[in-house]
């Protein structure tokens, strides 16, 4: 009796001591993602719902190629584009639900707002959604990971391209916030540096519907190029107002940020001959057709990068913790720094020191409705702009954590 | 020629760009004021209901190949027709009540709409081209005007001023305004109150449908057209004055001109402009400019 009552507190010692040393590693046995994104406003288009599915998509994945031994968890919310919104459920999410990555986060205001707070709670940040450079610079943090492009990425492609092919004086109509500002002032130094002009610039409130005002504005500038620094609703409005009022063609639009949810929204009727740059194109190859197709199934549209970089970010986070063990942030972020990003949709990606994820970039031109032989064939691929030149070099970098 | 360091030309092609604002704030304007001033209902799906009447004429053009004169008519009936519905079996419960009830009734019918459209059609919105009669543009001078545009001012104006017209110069307008001032006398003399309310419900509701057929060819088509242009309408109103059809109509269009103004001398303003315009409108003179203290 009493030899038996030993044994089986014995078992039930080593039981706990086994399965303390797992929990102490991984909190709750479960690893929690939790999706901050854009479910109903602007940008609900080209994040939102699709990249709930993309979250979704890269889970089941993971569970199907690693069979890790704890579990994984989706939550999301929606942000509304508001900071504060964003911030309070970030911080609801990582104090009371045990979210271990707050991720998506569309919106540069959102994403400003949330990397803060994951700093102070020590988890992670993925940035898919968001664009403005800040986030990797003045504002950089050792959490956080800005995954898909930016506005010095956005620049860098679509403003060097149109100057070089001389398209060397500029009107800018931006957006008046944060991102609009940053995509400006970005694109204003690639254009100067490569030989062109900047003659002016109008703000127009964000959002906008009517873009009538800023166009005659940008009309009677005389620039060669309107250059769109919005994103959007307001980019698709000002595309077609510019056709309406006969600025396009004797000038030209360059869109700096625009998703294929845009164009596919536009036609190509409005968009043909557009340059844009793109971390993603779902007709790039058999690998970026075959992940698109099966996201095609579910979501009737095909993934823009912001989805697309969605799944790679989340994939390679589970992967991280997979590998170290652990879903303590500090040793997470140190192995998906260390380890190179192999998929789809991060050719030769790697996450810098200072939070960048750098990978190919593509500068593309949009299809005229004769060449788009089936749905969606919308962009003929120019150039692939290599990773290490597609971002802003490190020698340049604002951020603190970057040893010079 | 300059004016204020501006080019005159460019501020001619801005105060007609203003206008032309102008003319869907004066006849969306015009549909808040007559609810208000016949049902004493703030009618917050106003905004909706734009947006419905683009997305009719974009839905009859693109599956049942209906064009755009005929979407012109259409619309405002099957939105209107909606709008008889909602009277019927929802506002009427509430005109005893407080102003407040009927404000969120329809603000919460807009809230439905808005997330009915957006679960089918996504936010990006759709195109709807211009109609063949109306492409294209003339070289007035001092700019290029598209000849849709300038239609938008001709059909807007000539609605807003035929409403008038029937509300203050007609039979059927006396009974409305009589009815509005004492339901219970005119119903004693053997007029249907009801129905004219009813009636002008669907009316008020029918003008929204109509300016966002106009709308539908100059924005994308998109859920969310209508919420971001309805605060601004409703500044519009508590401006012109609540219930004041001339005064609803002659602010639409002037407030329009302040914008287009305020969008080449200080553009990051133009947003909030009308609103600056409000409060000291408000202060000065509470019950609006062309409003009844």
């Amino acid at each position: 009796m009493q030899m038996k009552k030993l044994s089986t507190l014995a078992c039930a010692a080593a039981f706990a001591t086994l399965s303390g040393a797992a929990s102490a590693q991984i909190s709750d046995n479960t690893v929690k993602v939790g999706v901050l994104t854009d479910m109903s406003g602007t940008y609900s288009d080209l994040a939102g719902a699709g990249a709930v599915l993309a979250t979704e998509m890269a889970i089941a994945d993971f569970i199907a190629e690693a069979k890790p031994a704890f579990k994984v968890e989706m939550v999301s919310a929606d942000h509304q584009n508001k900071a504060d919104i964003a911030s309070n459920k970030a911080r609801e999410w990582f104090e009371r639900e045990g979210v271990d990555t707050a991720t998506e986060l569309v919106t540069t205001s959102t994403a400003l707002a949330v990397m803060k707070v994951a700093k102070e709670m020590n988890r992670v940040a993925l940035m898919s959604g968001p664009a403005s450079t800040p986030i990797t610079n003045e504002q950089c943090n050792d959490v956080t990971v800005h995954y898909t492009y930016d506005t010095y990425a956005l620049a860098n492609g679509t403003a060097k391209a149109v100057t070089q092919q001389g398209g060397d004086t500029w009107f800018f109509l931006t957006a008046d916030y944060a991102f609009g500002q940053a995509l400006e002032k970005d694109s204003s130094a690639v254009v100067i540096a490569n030989g062109g002009k900047v003659l002016g610039s109008v703000r127009h409130p964000f959002p906008a519907a009517d873009f009538s005002s800023f166009l005659l504005q940008a009309q009677a500038s005389g620039a060669k190029i309107i250059g769109l620094a919005n994103a959007g609703a307001d980019t698709t409005n000002a595309i077609k107002q510019a056709a309406e009022f006969g600025i396009t063609p004797k000038q030209s639009l360059a869109g700096l940020l625009m998703f294929i949810s845009d164009v596919h929204s536009l036609g190509l009727q409005a968009t043909q001959g557009m340059y844009l740059t793109t971390g993603f194109y779902w007709d790039l190859d058999d690998d970026t057709r075959a992940w698109s197709k099966r996201f095609f199934e579910k979501q009737k549209r095909m993934p823009t990068m912001v989805q697309a970089g969605q799944y790679s970010s989340v994939l390679h986070y589970l992967r991280a913790v997979q590998a170290t063990g652990t879903d303590e942030a500090g040793k997470v972020m140190a192995h998906m720094k260390a380890t190179p990003i192999k998929d789809f949709f991060g050719k030769n990606g790697r996450i810098r020191e200072d939070g960048r994820m750098v990978h190919d970039m593509y500068l593309a031109q949009v299809k005229t409705p004769a060449e788009s032989k089936y749905p969606w064939d919308y962009y003929n691929i120019r150039q692939t702009i290599p990773a290490e030149e597609a971002f802003q070099p490190l020698a340049q970098s604002r951020c603190p954590l970057v040893k010079k | 020629m300059e004016i204020f360091g501006v080019p005159g030309a460019l501020l001619g092609s801005q105060l007609l760009v203003g206008l032309i604002n102008g003319s869907f704030y004066a006849i969306l304007s015009l549909g808040l004021a007559i609810i208000f001033g016949l049902l004493n209902i703030i009618n917050f799906s106003h905004g909706a209901q734009y947006m419905m009447g683009a997305f009719v004429a974009w839905i009859a053009l693109n599956k049942l190949g209906v064009n755009y004169w005929v979407a012109l008519l259409f619309a405002p009936i099957v939105i209107g027709a909606l709008g008889v519905v909602i009277e019927r079996t929802m506002l009427r419960k509430l005109y005893k009540l407080d102003h407040l009830y009927g404000l969120l009734l329809t603000f919460g019918l807009a809230l439905i709409f808005e997330g009915v459209f957006r679960d089918q059609y996504g936010i990006s919105g759709q195109s709807y081209p211009v109609p063949e009669l109306l492409q294209g543009g003339v070289n007035i001078g001092f700019m290029f005007l598209p000849i849709y545009r300038a239609w938008v001012v001709v059909a807007a104006l000539t609605v807003c001023f035929a409403t008038w017209f029937i509300i203050e110069k007609t039979k059927l307008g006396a009974y409305l305004r009589a009815g509005t001032e004492n339901p219970q006398m005119v119903q004693a003399l053997g007029i249907n109150v009801p129905l004219l309310i009813t009636f002008t419900y669907g009316f008020g509701v029918a003008l929204a449908a109509f300016a966002g057929v106009l709308a539908a060819p100059i924005y994308q088509v998109s859920p969310l057209m209508g919420s971001n242009l309805i605060i601004v309408v409703f500044a519009v109103v508590v401006i012109g004055g609540m219930g004041s059809i001339m005064g609803s109509i002659l602010t639409g269009l002037g407030l329009g001109l302040i914008e287009g103004l305020t969008r080449v001398f200080y553009p990051e303003a133009s947003a909030v402009v009308v609103f600056v315009i409000m409060v000291i409108v408000l202060l000065v003179r509470p019950a609006g400019l062309f409003g009844k203290a």
